[in-house]
């Protein structure tokens, strides 16, 4: 009996129309509502843009997100290089291709890799420092504060974070590519025992500065996602710590899936167009 | 070399006190269809301390917020000095805000800052003043809150919480703003730290020639700052007048406010040594 009861309700669940499901409605609602407002954010930012910038507070953001955001990044650029090499000859042994490791691990980091997991990397460490950092200047009035003393939160903390992760993430996306590829390198001479010069030789016969460009070329773009993303989610924060909980949370996966979804669509605009990055 | 009050008071000799400063005009603001302001009106005159007196929840930092125009009404119109600043973009609201200093419940001083960085945020926003001349006005306004220049280099996490309301103080008068809004100056505060806290109200307001609005559910602070009380329950103020109307009148609520007070009020008089 409880097992038709049960039966019938799904059944009615199910002819609902999909707009009528509450969650899918509110899902899509809450995305809706985000991306508005991080866009209206953008364009509040554009007009702020040609005032003044505060050259010694972007510094400072560079330093604090960027430059401090090396060692993250490096680690996970090396030991990426490191097991990509082990999966990858163990792919190609099949073939009789474990020499080429350098050319597979190498083209991977630099077009895909490097870009990407560096920047999933920024948005946890970078986006989430953000948005605690100004969720907590929220909920505490600071924000507020600031806007009763005539200065404006966008040209004030949204901007020098913007320019600097934006500014800062290919560089640390080429650091990332480098390091990858001494992480291939290492396990290529100690594990698949290819000889060192042999793989700079497949590296630098197969790779080419198109390639490094091609992932160099979508870093700023991540990096201005990942930090108005953080900013935006920080500054609409509410409801004291646990508020800043949850803006944190969300701000770190929004980003995180933003960073994925336009890496597509970017990797397939350079592809398009004629830019030379294919 | 004039003393500052000297100055406000011969810059400000030419608008006549009494005559109305911030003026709400049928103000409606709504949070999730309740009505937290139900179309009021209000007029706060040049020069005077006005004390808009509520329980909790009752929408009274909801009219502050709208006098320097951190919130915007639904409907109604909200003038400061001249200006309907309820329709004004967050621009143009700069020249308003220059004006119109506000203190906030829990200091708001910014934590990355130091006391003096905090007090000569505005400075260096709004003015091209040199290091020299903004280090002498941050001084200067910290003695105006009785503070000495050993606070300077501090963080905010290591003032107290009178110290921190103090401190916030100067940083809303550095800028010599006309009207200075106060949003539950005494709330968390120690009853010798609060009382200190209403005699510096009362103070500024007198030196510095401005006029005052503050918000509070703290009968002893009203009574002892205020010209006029305003009391605000369900979204409308249901009295306005002097304290000594206040305690004759026959609102039942703002009755129990003023006995609940009474009970407890200290035996201080308005405008005692700091």
């Amino acid at each position: 009996m409880d097992q038709f009861d049960s039966t019938t309700q799904y059944v009615a669940v199910l002819k609902q129309p999909l707009w009528k499901l509450a969650r899918v409605r509110r899902w899509i609602q809450n995305v809706s509502f985000h991306l508005g407002g991080v866009a209206m954010m953008a364009v509040q930012l554009a007009r702020e843009a040609r005032g003044r910038w505060e050259t010694s507070e972007i510094i400072r953001q560079m330093d604090a997100l960027g430059v401090q955001s090396i060692s993250i990044t490096s680690l996970t650029a090396l030991f990426t290089g490191m097991v990509l090499a082990l999966q990858t000859s163990y792919a190609l042994a099949q073939f009789g291709g474990k020499l080429f490791v350098g050319r597979v691990v190498v083209l991977s980091i630099c077009r895909e890799l490097g870009p990407t997991l560096t920047a999933l990397m920024v948005a946890a460490r970078v986006g989430s420092g953000i948005t605690a950092e100004l969720g907590t200047m929220a909920v505490t009035e600071q924000v507020d504060a600031m806007r009763a003393l005539g200065a404006s939160p966008i040209r004030k903390l949204v901007l020098p974070r913007v320019v600097a992760v934006t500014v800062m993430l290919p560089v640390l996306t080429l650091l990332a590519d480098f390091l990858g590829m001494v992480g291939g390198l290492f396990i290529a001479v100690v594990e698949v025992k290819v000889g060192a010069s042999f793989y700079l030789s497949t590296v630098q016969q197969s790779v080419h500065l198109n390639d490094v460009l091609h992932g160099l070329f979508k870093t700023p773009f991540f990096g201005f996602e990942i930090a108005m993303i953080g900013c935006y989610n920080g500054l609409n924060a509410s409801g004291g710590a646990d508020g800043v909980g949850r803006a944190t949370t969300i701000a770190v996966v929004v980003a995180s899936i933003v960073v994925l979804m336009s890496d597509f669509f970017l990797t397939k605009l350079f592809l398009v167009l004629p830019l030379g990055l294919k | 070399m004039f003393s500052e009050t000297a100055v406000m008071r011969f810059v400000r000799a030419d608008r006549p006190a009494g005559a109305p400063i911030i003026e709400f005009k049928r103000v409606l603001k709504t949070y999730s269809s309740h009505r937290v302001l139900d179309e009021v009106d209000l007029t706060v005159r040049r020069g005077e301390v006005l004390v808009i007196l509520g329980g909790s929840g009752t929408g009274k930092s909801v009219s502050l917020r709208h006098m320097n125009g951190l919130e915007q009404p639904d409907s109604g119109e909200v003038w400061v000095d001249g200006v309907e600043v309820s329709r004004l973009p967050e621009e143009e609201l700069v020249a308003v805000r220059k004006k119109v200093g506000m203190l906030f419940q829990g200091g708001a001083l910014f934590d990355s800052m130091t006391v003096f960085e905090n007090i000569a945020f505005a400075l260096r926003e709004h003015t091209r003043w040199s290091e020299e001349q903004i280090t002498a006005r941050v001084g200067e306004v910290l003695g105006f809150v009785n503070l000495g220049r050993d606070v300077e280099q501090l963080l905010p996490s290591s003032l107290s919480g009178g110290m921190k309301k103090r401190v916030s103080l100067a940083r809303t008068v550095a800028l010599k703003p006309e009207i200075l809004l106060y949003d539950e100056p005494t709330t968390g505060l120690d009853p010798v730290t609060g009382m200190t806290i209403n005699r510096l109200i009362v103070d500024l307001n007198e030196r510095l020639a401005t006029t005052s609005v503050v918000v509070t559910h703290d009968i002893v602070s009203a009574l002892f700052v205020a010209d006029r009380i305003a009391f605000l329950q369900n979204g409308r103020f249901v009295f306005i007048g002097t304290p000594e109307e206040a305690r004759a009148s026959e609102v039942p609520d703002l009755h129990a406010f003023l006995v609940a007070g009474e009970s407890r009020e200290m035996s201080t008089s308005k405008g005692g040594p700091l």
